[in-house]
């Protein structure tokens, strides 16, 4: 058996840390990496997403330009290109030469191996030695990498060399300090399948979209396309919560407040709805942006939105005159943005690749530029993944696109940079799973996988792979056990990895106060 | 130092041993000096009867790996007492039989001998950082897989395989030489949870 997590860190680790030596073009793996790294290459093989089918079949020219504004010509090496206007640009992928999935090593031996195993049971019983010897042959090699009657092992003659008498190995000085991944006390137990995986059909693959979230109440909801399905996770039941009336139309970002029975949802259509969740009913439907509404984030009964236009607006959603604040440093589309916990600042990050930070207005009175407390350039891709740190106070996450691929910690306070880390791949969401301290980021190309970070040495915990295209958003369950994300490969996958002690849940549920509920009252 | 068909291979799995050696601790590393080879600064045993083990291995590795009959190359690490396989380093080899009969030998600069050469020692090293100590004095022996109709030379014996049983495994970084290409793992005895 392979030590699965250990020879998936360690050959990460090699392959990223060791250049790649081979000039000779004989050896495919190597032209395999380099295809890989250069994501300027359009999918040529990839079939037509479900909604591009379902676009191209119902026939509107609003559907044209479906992709993220950024063209998609950005090679690693050369510094960002600013995008175009919006909706013009054709999606593009990068390419995987032969397939979907990057398969390192291809040896002949082993595919004959492998195609032989795998139809042996199919194949009708001919006689039996022939039988026999194949199968032996075809377990000798996957044992042996080869067929072992074939090769003669040899060695010098004599004893096995040792050091001399006496001498004990001392290195467990050196080591002792480190536990080696086979012997550490496997007390948490990091599954590297998902817990469960729920279907996603006709999910847009929009980087900037933030289509998950999951409310305090345990209910996940998620987008797709114009509809929002809300997923009961204590009970399993699906419920459509809502669906847009234009085929035309496609919901854009979702966000619970914070006791989880509101729902905010931004829509293509420039507007920020809000929906009561238990009696399934459209609150308000609000009105203020020129341009989709990607992002959102609720701050008390105020809810935030981010648009493509580049412009926040504050939306006091008790009051009938509800836009009480703008907010416009952003130049392009405000695909991240987030309250901090403690309801003092506002995080956002846009496709011109700022992240900025915003106090929370005084005494009600509308929020606006001059406020600007901070404004961070230094990522190099759009700013999509935001996450505030909930055990320390003015610290934020940031992570960066395909061009910058970096996740930088902030502190608000001292306006520096603390510690940041190439991630070798496309940042699409952050969060912080307080159970054990880490922070946990979603990649798109060329990962798309998930991965644990211990925080704060950004150290890698663990890689939770599965998702078989780029994952777009990560969000938190409110036992902060589980992670749920959701990707391009139309599917939502749940992953249990931060199950706590049970011993320490139950100190923790001792702290937790219930909160009420602000806003039942207030709205009309 | 020469370079050739096959010599810088045998030299980089002669630089290799060493450094498994050295860092698995099998030898007290006051026995290993620090050699310049091809402008590196690499790691070589002092000890007599180690320097003419290795010697005589791999004379006849260079011969056999010219001659693309060398299928891996095993380092096996045992527990002294109880002859235990502990750890296994196999470096699989994949001959490109055609370079070799080529007119023009394939030249290697220095420069991409230096690469593999340290390429294959930082592996060594990184993977060292994990690998659970060795704690009982430990022997070693190398084994080589060759062609079933070689003719076994004077001196050299047939083994068994000497596995691990119920191995971790990890595959590293494949690098290659002017006509050989080779992919090296290392599995270990998983050591028990306290």
């Amino acid at each position: 058996m392979i030590g699965k997590l250990c020879r998936r860190l360690l050959l990460q680790y090699l392959t990223t840390v060791y250049e790649n030596v081979d000039k000779m073009a004989q050896f495919g793996f190597e032209n395999d990496i380099h295809s890989i790294l250069k994501l300027d290459m359009p999918i040529t093989n990839a079939p037509m997403a479900r909604w591009q089918r379902k676009a191209s079949s119902s026939n509107t020219s609003a559907l044209s330009g479906l992709s993220p504004g950024k063209s998609a010509n950005v090679s690693l090496s050369s510094s960002k290109t600013p995008s175009k206007t919006p909706g013009k640009n054709k999606k593009q992928t990068p390419s995987k030469m032969g397939g979907d999935r990057f398969i390192p090593i291809r040896n002949s031996k082993q595919m004959d191996v492998a195609t032989f195993l795998l139809t042996k049971e199919n194949e009708p019983a001919d006689t039996n030695t022939s039988v026999t010897s194949e199968t032996q042959k075809a377990w000798s090699v996957s044992l042996n990498g080869y067929n072992v009657e074939d090769a003669k092992i040899l060695h010098l003659g004599g004893k096995p060399l040792n050091a001399p008498e006496g001498y004990q190995n001392n290195l467990k000085v050196l080591y002792t300090h480190t536990a080696t991944p086979a012997s550490i006390k496997k007390s948490r137990y990091i599954s590297s399948t998902p817990d469960r995986i729920l279907d996603a059909p006709d999910l847009r693959n929009d980087f900037y979209l933030n289509l998950l979230d999951w409310s305090s109440r345990n209910f996940l909801a998620v987008a797709l396309h114009n509809s929002v399905y809300l997923w009961d996770a204590t009970q399993g039941d699906i419920l459509l919560l809502m669906k847009m009336e234009r085929e035309e139309d496609y919901i854009c970002s979702l966000s619970w407040t914070k006791e989880g029975s509101y729902l905010a949802v931004g829509t293509s259509d420039c507007k920020v709805q809000l929906w009561d969740v238990e009696n399934q009913k459209r609150l308000r439907s609000m009105a203020s942006h020129t341009a989709r509404v990607g992002s959102l984030s609720w701050n008390d009964h105020v809810v935030s939105s981010g648009s493509r236009s580049g412009h926040i607006h504050h939306h006091d959603v008790r009051v009938a005159d509800h836009h009480i604040g703008t907010l416009t440093a952003h130049a392009q589309e405000v695909c991240g943005l987030k309250w901090s916990p403690d309801g003092r600042y506002l995080a956002s990050g846009g496709n011109d690749n700022l992240v900025c930070i915003w106090p929370r207005a005084q005494g009600g009175s509308a929020g606006n530029d001059s406020q600007l407390i901070r404004c961070w350039s230094e990522h190099q891709g759009a700013v999509k993944a935001l996450a505030w740190c909930p055990w320390q106070p003015n610290i934020l996450a940031s992570g960066g696109g395909t061009s910058d691929r970096h996740i930088r910690i902030w502190n608000v306070n001292s306006g520096s940079c603390i510690s940041s880390l190439d991630t070798q791949s496309q940042i699409s969401s952050l969060v912080f799973a307080p159970n054990y301290k880490e922070l946990v980021s979603a990649h798109g190309y060329a990962h798309n996988n998930v991965v644990v970070w211990k925080y704060p040495s950004l150290s890698k915990v663990a890689e939770l792979n599965g998702h078989d295209d780029r994952v777009l958003s990560l969000t938190l369950s409110p036992d902060c056990s589980t992670v749920a994300t959701v990707a391009a490969d139309e599917t939502i996958r749940l992953w249990k990895s931060f199950e706590m002690d049970p011993i320490k849940k139950k100190a923790k549920e001792r702290m937790v106060k219930s909160t009420s509920s602000v806003i039942h009252q207030s709205i009309r | 130092g020469e370079i050739g068909l096959s010599g810088p291979g045998s030299s980089q799995r002669a630089f290799g041993i060493n450094s498994i050696l050295y860092q698995r601790g099998i030898y007290p590393p006051e026995t290993f000096t620090r050699v310049t080879h091809y402008d590196l600064s690499l790691l070589l045993t002092t000890d007599p009867k180690l320097k003419s083990y290795l010697t005589n291995v791999v004379s006849q590795l260079k011969e056999w790996l010219f001659e693309c009959t060398v299928q891996k190359l095993v380092l096996v690490i045992t527990c002294l007492e109880t002859n235990e396989v502990l750890e296994r380093w196999q470096f699989d080899i994949e001959c490109d039989k055609s370079a070799k009969e080529s007119s023009a030998p394939r030249e290697k600069s220095i420069k991409t001998i230096q690469h593999e050469i340290r390429s294959v020692i930082r592996q060594i090293t990184a993977t060292v950082t994990f690998l659970p100590l060795l704690e009982t004095p430990c022997a070693f022996d190398l084994l080589v897989y060759t062609d079933k109709d070689l003719v076994v030379p004077d001196k050299w014996e047939e083994s068994g395989p000497q596995t691990i049983d119920q191995p971790e495994e990890v595959r590293l970084h494949s690098f290659t030489t002017s006509i050989h290409k080779v992919n090296s793992m290392v599995a270990y005895k998983k050591t028990e949870s306290a």
